[in-house]
C-alpha cells in the first residue's frame, strides 16, 4: 500500500506499472532457469545473469530509480560481484583434493539431468553473480551520473 | 570465401568509424561494430556444412557437430566486449561533462 | 549458404547507417538493428549460445548508449582537411582490404574447419563431464582458465566503473571545501 502511493506520481503510467509488477518475476524466473539448466541445454551463466539483470533494468524504467537503489544499495552489488569471484576462485581451488587446478571434484551423476557434470551447474552460478552485478553496475552508471548532466548545460548556457 | 571477405568489409567499417569520425559516440560505436566482426569471424570460422549444433540430445545420436571451441571463445568475448563499452560510455560521459562537447579535437583546443 | 550472405550484408549496411547518420539516437538505433542481424546470423550458424547472448547483451548495450545519447549536441562540424583526412582513411583501409584478402586465402574454405583441437572434445568432453552442452562444458572445465581471465577482466572493468563513479562524489566534497 504504501509502495504503492509511493509510486503514483513517479515513473511511468499505471498500466506500464501494473503489467511490470506482473512480468518481472517471470523474466527473473527464466533467468533463474537458463542458468542453472546451463549444462544441459543452450545457455548457462554468461546469458542468464544479464537476463535477471534485464529484469531490474525493466523495474528500474516503470518504477524510476529511487525504487531500485532502495532496494538494491549499491553496496549489495559490489558484494554480489566479489562473492561470485571469490566462488569461482574457490570452486577452482577445491580441485586440488583431486590433483589439480580446476579438477571436476563432485560426483558427475547421470548426463541429461539436473544434477550431474559436477563442478559446471554451481560455476555457471558464480558466473551469473558475475554478470548481474556487471549489468547493474552499467546500469548504474547511467543513472548515476546523468542526474548530474544537466545542471552542467544549465552552466554552459548561462555562459 | 565470399562470406569471409564480407565479414572483414564490417570490420573495415568499424575500423572507418574509428579512424574518421570525431564524435566519441561515434568512435564507441566504432569499436562495437569491430567487436560484431570479431565475434562473426570466429563464429563462421568454427561452421561445418550441414552441422548441427553442439549439444547432445537424450532422444538421437548427433553426428557431424560444428566446431564448438571458437564458440567457447567468442561467448566471453562478447561479455568482455559489453564489459568495455560500458567503460567507454562512462567516460565519454565523464568528458562532456567537463568539456561539455563530444568533439575530440575541442578537447583538445580547450585543453593547451 | 546463401541466406548467411544475405545477412551480412544486411548487418553492413546496418553499420553503414549507424556511422553515416547525423542523428546520434538513429545511429544507436541502427546498432541495434546491426546487432540483432548478428544475433539471427549466430543461430543460422548453429551457435545457440552465442545467439542468446548476443541478445540479451545487445539490448543491455542499447540501454546504455540510448540513455548516453539523449542529449542534443551536435555531432558534425567539418573543417578544412576533410578532404585529406577521407582519402588517407580510405587509402589506409585499401591497403588493410587486400592484406586482409590475401591472408583469408590461406584459411580452409568456408563450412570445412580443421577441428584438430576439438576432435578431442566432440569425442571425450560428453564421457569426461557428464554436461550434454559441449560449450558450457569447455568452457567451465576444459577451458577454464579461459573464463578465469574473463573473470579478471571483468571485475577490473567494474572497478573502473566505480572509479569513475567515485570521482563525482570527491569533486563534490572539494565544492563543499570551496564554499
Amino acid at each position: 500500500m504504501k509502495a504503492k502511493n509511493n509510486s503514483d506520481n513517479k515513473g511511468m503510467s499505471l498500466i506500464v506499472k501494473t503489467v511490470t509488477r506482473i512480468f518481472v518475476g517471470l523474466i527473473l524466473l527464466y533467468g533463474i532457469y537458463i542458468v542453472l539448466h546451463g549444462h544441459v541445454s543452450p545457455g548457462g551463466g554468461f546469458a542468464g545473469g544479464f537476463i535477471i539483470a534485464l529484469s531490474y533494468i525493466l523495474f528500474m524504467l516503470a518504477f524510476g530509480k529511487e525504487e531500485i537503489l532502495k532496494r538494491i544499495p549499491e553496496r549489495m552489488i559490489s558484494i554480489l560481484e566479489s562473492l561470485g569471484v571469490i566462488m569461482f576462485l574457490v570452486i577452482a581451488l577445491l580441485g586440488f583434493s583431486g590433483g589439480y587446478f580446476f579438477y571436476n571434484w563432485l560426483p558427475k551423476g547421470m548426463p541429461f539431468k539436473l544434477l550431474s557434470a559436477g563442478t559446471i551447474p554451481i560455476s555457471n552460478v558464480a558466473l551469473a553473480l558475475l554478470e548481474v552485478s556487471l549489468g547493474l553496475f552499467g546500469i548504474f552508471l547511467v543513472l548515476v551520473l546523468l542526474k548530474f548532466a544537466p545542471k552542467k548545460d544549465l552552466e554552459k548556457d548561462e555562459e | 570465401m565470399l562470406t569471409y571477405f564480407l565479414c572483414l568489409i564490417l570490420f573495415c567499417v568499424g575500423l572507418y568509424a574509428i579512424v574518421r569520425k570525431r564524435n566519441i559516440i561515434k568512435i564507441i560505436i566504432g569499436i562495437i561494430i569491430c567487436e560484431y566482426a570479431v565475434n562473426l569471424f570466429l563464429a563462421l570460422f568454427a561452421y561445418k556444412m550441414n552441422g548441427r549444433s553442439p549439444i547432445y540430445s537424450p532422444r538421437q545420436e548427433i553426428v557431424n557437430m560444428v566446431d564448438p571451441l571458437p564458440q567457447a571463445l567468442a561467448l566471453t568475448s562478447i561479455v568482455i566486449g559489453l564489459a568495455t563499452t560500458a567503460l567507454l560510455v562512462g567516460i565519454a560521459i565523464r568528458i562532456y561533462e567537463k568539456y561539455g562537447t563530444f568533439d575530440i579535437t575541442k578537447i583538445n583546443r580547450l585543453k593547451g | 549458404m546463401l541466406e548467411i550472405n544475405f545477412l551480412l550484408i544486411f548487418i553492413i549496411l546496418g553499420a553503414l547507417v549507424a556511422i553515416n547518420v547525423k542523428d546520434l539516437l538513429s545511429a544507436v538505433v541502427a546498432v541495434g538493428a546491426s546487432g540483432l542481424g548478428l544475433c539471427i546470423t549466430f543461430l543460422m550458424l548453429k551457435a545457440p549460445d552465442l545467439a542468446i547472448t548476443q541478445l540479451v547483451v545487445e539490448i543491455l548495450c542499447l540501454a546504455i548508449l540510448i540513455r548516453a545519447t539523449a542529449r542534443d549536441d551536435l555531432p558534425f562540424s567539418t573543417s578544412g582537411r576533410w578532404l585529406f583526412n577521407t582519402v588517407a582513411t580510405c587509402l589506409f583501409l585499401a591497403v588493410f582490404l587486400y592484406a586482409g584478402y590475401q591472408a583469408l586465402k590461406n584459411l580452409p574454405v568456408f563450412g570445412s574447419p580443421v577441428m584438430r583441437v576439438s576432435e578431442f572434445f566432440l569425442n571425450e568432453a560428453s564421457q569426461k563431464t557428464h554436461a550434454t552442452n559441449l560449450v558450457s562444458a569447455i568452457n567451465l572445465n576444459f577451458r577454464a582458465y579461459d573464463t578465469l581471465g574473463e573473470a579478471t577482466v571483468l571485475f577490473a572493468a567494474a572497478i573502473g566503473v566505480m572509479s569513475v563513479m567515485r570521482k563525482k562524489a570527491r569533486k563534490k566534497l572539494g565544492e563543499k571545501d570551496e564554499g
